[in-house]
């Protein structure tokens, strides 16, 4: 067992830079670095996926009609539920119905969890973001002759693109960390590095673990970015001029973290 | 070894259902009101000590709008980490054990800092510039105008930050459960471990009732506390 | 043209917007909707593009009731101009210029092209095109709103306090401005204010609404000013009623003295030979006014420099031959010599008038316009006119 800081770091870096660690290996049963990557991005790409595709359109049908907003405070809601109670408890429901094929007994419950986990940033954000567009510029396109649903999508969406990329890009860091856990049950991904090296003790593997979960994250999150600065109009993000990063509205007590909306 | 112990006394007691998380909850009442004490105390905690380093970092972020793009750049990069990652990096860089239970407050403290960094800098920034300029023209000197108006009036925004901060360290101290450190969150790893053969909820259901519970209970201290020290707002009509 | 008829918006709460309302928007006229805060002028306004859903009554856009043609498609052919512009800040100048045009499916570089010449055409630099609306100052920002309501060459545009939200010098060049664009395009405007001010300056007719949306009076400014109906109207048109509607009554021919003005760059000492009195004019090399020289009590020495710019007293205002009363009466009592100076069209001297002589020539013109209401009053009551005398205007 390795013992306090400078030898577990230095067991890490000679733990990642193992090159038998990066090809499958499957008489040992020890998948490679490389192959757990695509594992935990192809779960976390159907949970979110699935996210968009549900909590984008109510988003915004909610935000542009203004009805209906206790839908988006009852999903608020979801995100006080700790997500590896959730986690264990539809495991435990769902997977003795998938006996033989135990892998798929844990997907199924995981992949809710990821899709219910996913669901209230994208959705809070998504109707934040149509919310806040100035009313006299969708007055204007109403008066200019645009169709409901044109103001929708020509004017308002464009416009809420920030808050929805935010919105977007703090789900799926909330998925990679939530697919990472999943590794407590017999599940592949970066998670069972941590979970293999805690069961059997193998530290250095531990921590290595939790570096490439790490790495994982902040690379997507910079790859969200760059899409980001594409997908976003110049007017709307500002990036033609020297202003500063939108403030909080002291007024009404809301605060972006990240792009998330918190009302005070 | 609590788990053995647990599952002793349990396979000897009551029903597996779900809806028995109340009975189960008597039957290990010491047990599960140490997990319960011990998930406050990992979850204000970090807030706590978080805020009081946020104080002064965001307050530099906002004052010296050159510090603002490295220090959110940072702070920024650090949420990004996904927090059992962030559990299980914490020993090497603190030179403590690989499984050190302090790595959780640790870890969690580092969260906190990172959400309200900002949180403080934008809270202070959306202070509006008259009511600055017109404090200072009255006399206030620059921390009298911090502690006495500016912090007022960014209270609401730092609340909301607060809230976020407490209910998401709710959830992650659970996760920290499945890696062996105690609190909440060990509700569900026993519950998984007395579910074979046929599932055993009780546990599992308390354990997420609990974390629901305290989840909420912050919130809304938060919630009072900024309506008790922001009265202004109450009394403008909406 | 625009036509409301028996028009009444009440809401469910029981609040009545607008009462009645009937009135007439001429075709390639402006017609300004005037009044205090809650007399329904915007939702007047907005129920001429279906905005807003009259409760009852009828608008008839030429001869097609409004409430038979499809929203969109209605709002299509009328162009919007709101108080803050309501650009679309998530695309470009020229983008949003081109709006409408590309809604109704035009060719995209047909309607960019219409758009860049919309865009010089309310006095913007053609760089401003790729640039973003948060980039625009309010007043730029105003006159891109003007631009885009043009793009589809409506026939009708409803403009709603366009030029509230800017500060008074740039809200003066906008409504010169706009005057300009529509003496060139004639189209039928409806504007809404709550500026009288602003609409006795820009208003071919005026209506005056008051609280609770009914009509108080349907004039043209001039009747507005001179003949209010009751006191609401005259408190509501305000104080200087009479000064101000010296602004409708063309100064005509005025009685100008000649006088010849001195030119930059001469003699002092000759300036002061030619000069009538204490005062000469100075023009520059085009004849045109510069401002006055005191040529009087002068000391000696001072004789034999030249006339330079620094000199001059620049007080008087300057009166267009073609202009108003109002203009030659302020030119003549600004003059620091008492004689107000009169310009032609292109801006070159014409000559000048005493502040009496302008006296005297309102006078006429009120006993004229005395004369006239007599004579309708009597026409009313069926008797002859009371007889016409000499010395009638000509």
């Amino acid at each position: 067992m390795a013992a306090g800081g400078g030898s577990l770091m230095s067991s890490v870096f000679t733990w990642l830079n193992d090159p038998s660690h990066w090809r499958d290996d499957p008489s040992r049963s020890f998948i490679g670095i490389p192959t757990e990557i695509m594992t935990h991005l192809r779960f976390s790409a159907i949970a979110i996926g699935i996210a968009v595709a549900i909590a984008l359109p109510i988003g915004l049908v909610i935000g542009h009609s203004g009805r209906a907003t206790w839908v988006v405070s009852v999903v608020n809601a979801v995100r006080s539920i700790p997500g590896v109670g959730l986690l264990v408890l539809l495991a435990v429901i769902i997977s003795p119905h998938f006996h033989g094929r135990t892998d798929l007994g844990y997907l199924v419950p995981t992949e809710i969890v990821l899709v219910l986990i996913a669901l209230p940033p994208i959705l809070a954000n998504t109707y934040a973001g149509v919310d806040a567009v100035d009313p006299e510029v969708c007055d204007a396109a109403r008066g200019m002759g645009m169709t409901s649903r044109q103001v929708l999508l020509r004017v308002e969406f464009p416009n809420s693109l920030p808050l929805i990329f935010s919105g977007v890009r703090s789900a799926i860091l909330q998925v990679i960390a939530t697919a990472t856990i999943a590794s407590y049950f017999p599940l592949n991904g970066l998670g069972r590095y941590i979970y293999d090296g805690f069961h059997q003790q193998d530290y250095a593997q531990l921590v290595s673990g939790g570096v490439l979960v790490a790495l994982l994250a902040v690379l997507v999150d910079l790859a969200m970015a760059s899409i980001q600065r594409l997908a976003v109009s110049p007017g709307v993000s500002g990036r033609f001029s020297k202003r500063r990063s939108a403030p909080a509205d002291a007024a009404t007590g809301s605060v972006r973290i990240k792009g998330e909306v918190a009302t005070g | 070894m609590t788990a053995l112990t647990s599952a002793g006394t349990v396979l000897a007691s009551s029903s597996s259902s779900p809806l028995a998380f109340w009975s189960y909850f008597r039957d290990h009442l010491h047990e599960d009101l140490t997990f319960l004490w011990d998930h406050v105390y990992l979850s204000l905690l970090p807030v706590v000590i978080g805020l009081l380093i946020s104080l002064p970092l965001g307050y530099v972020a906002h004052r010296f709008r050159w510090t603002y793009p490295p220090i959110i750049s940072i702070t920024g990069l650090l949420y990004t980490i996904p927090s059992i990652a962030l559990f299980v990096i914490v020993p090497p860089l603190f030179g403590l054990k690989a499984l050190d239970p302090k790595q959780v407050p640790i870890a969690l403290t580092i969260y906190s800092v990172a959400l309200l960094t900002r949180v403080v800098a934008d809270g202070l920034s959306s202070v509006p510039e008259e009511t600055r300029l017109a404090a200072t023209a009255m006399g206030y000197g620059q921390l009298r105008r911090l502690v006495g108006v500016e912090l007022p009036i960014a209270a609401p925004v730092i609340a909301a930050g607060l809230r976020v901060a407490t209910v998401s360290n709710v959830s992650l101290v659970a996760i920290a459960g499945t890696i062996g450190l105690d609190n909440l969150g060990r509700l569900f790893d026993i519950g998984i471990q007395l579910s074979t053969p046929t599932p055993y909820y009780p546990p599992i259901v308390l354990g997420i009732i609990l974390c629901v519970l305290l989840a909420l209970t912050f919130d809304g201290l938060i919630v009072f506390g900024n309506r008790v020290l922001t009265p202004w707002r109450r009394a403008v009509a909406r | 043209m625009i036509r409301f008829e028996s028009v009444t918006k009440q809401y469910p709460d029981g609040t009545v917007a607008v009462s009645d309302l009937e009135f007439e928007a001429a075709s390639g006229e402006i017609t300004v909707l005037v009044g205090p805060s809650g007399c329904g002028k915007t939702t007047s306004l907005r129920m001429i593009n279906r905005l807003i859903e009259p409760t009852s009554g009828r608008i008839w856009l030429d001869d097609e009731d409004t409430a038979k043609i499809k929203p969109a498609q209605l709002r299509r052919g009328i162009g919007y101009v709101i108080q803050r512009a309501g650009l679309f800040p998530h695309r470009t100048v020229l983008d949003n210029i081109a709006t409408v045009p590309l809604l109704t499916g035009q060719n995209k570089k047909h309607a960019r092209a219409r758009a860049m010449e919309l865009l010089e055409r309310v006095g913007l630099d053609p760089a401003f095109a790729k640039r973003y609306p948060a980039q625009l100052s309010g007043g730029q920002q105003q006159r891109v709103g003007v631009a885009r309501a043009l793009a589809a060459d409506p026939p009708v545009m409803l403009l709603d306090e366009p030029f509230s939200a800017v500060d008074p010098v740039v809200r003066e060049q906008l409504q010169n401005e706009f005057l300009r664009l529509q003496a060139e395009l004639h189209k039928t405007i409806v504007f809404v204010t709550h500026d009288i001010d602003e609409a006795i300056k820009l208003g071919d007719k005026v209506a005056v609404l008051r609280v609770g949306g009914r009509l108080a009076q349907f004039a043209t400014p001039a009747e507005l000013l001179s003949r209010p109906v009751d006191s609401f109207v005259a408190g509501f048109v305000g104080r200087d009623r009479g000064y101000r509607a010296l602004g409708f009554a063309e100064a005509g021919a005025l009685p100008l003295s000649g006088e010849s003005p001195a030119r930059l760059g001469e003699k002092v000492r000759a300036a002061r030979e030619r000069a009538r009195d204490d005062w000469a004019l100075v023009v520059d090399a085009e004849q045109r006014p510069q401002g006055w020289l005191a040529v009087g009590g002068l000391p000696d020495d001072a004789l034999d420099g030249e006339i330079t710019a620094d000199l001059l007293n620049l007080g008087g205002t300057l009166a267009r031959e073609s202009g108003t009363l109002r203009e030659a009466l302020d030119a003549a009592l600004s003059s620091p010599s008492g004689r107000g100076v009169i310009v032609h069209d292109d801006g070159t001297f014409a000559g000048t008038v005493s502040a009496s002589q302008v006296l005297a020539r309102i006078e006429e013109r009120a006993a004229g316009v005395r004369r006239e209401a007599v004579d309708a009053a009597a026409a009313e009551r069926g008797r002859a006119p009371a007889g016409t005398w000499a010395g009638d205007e000509p």
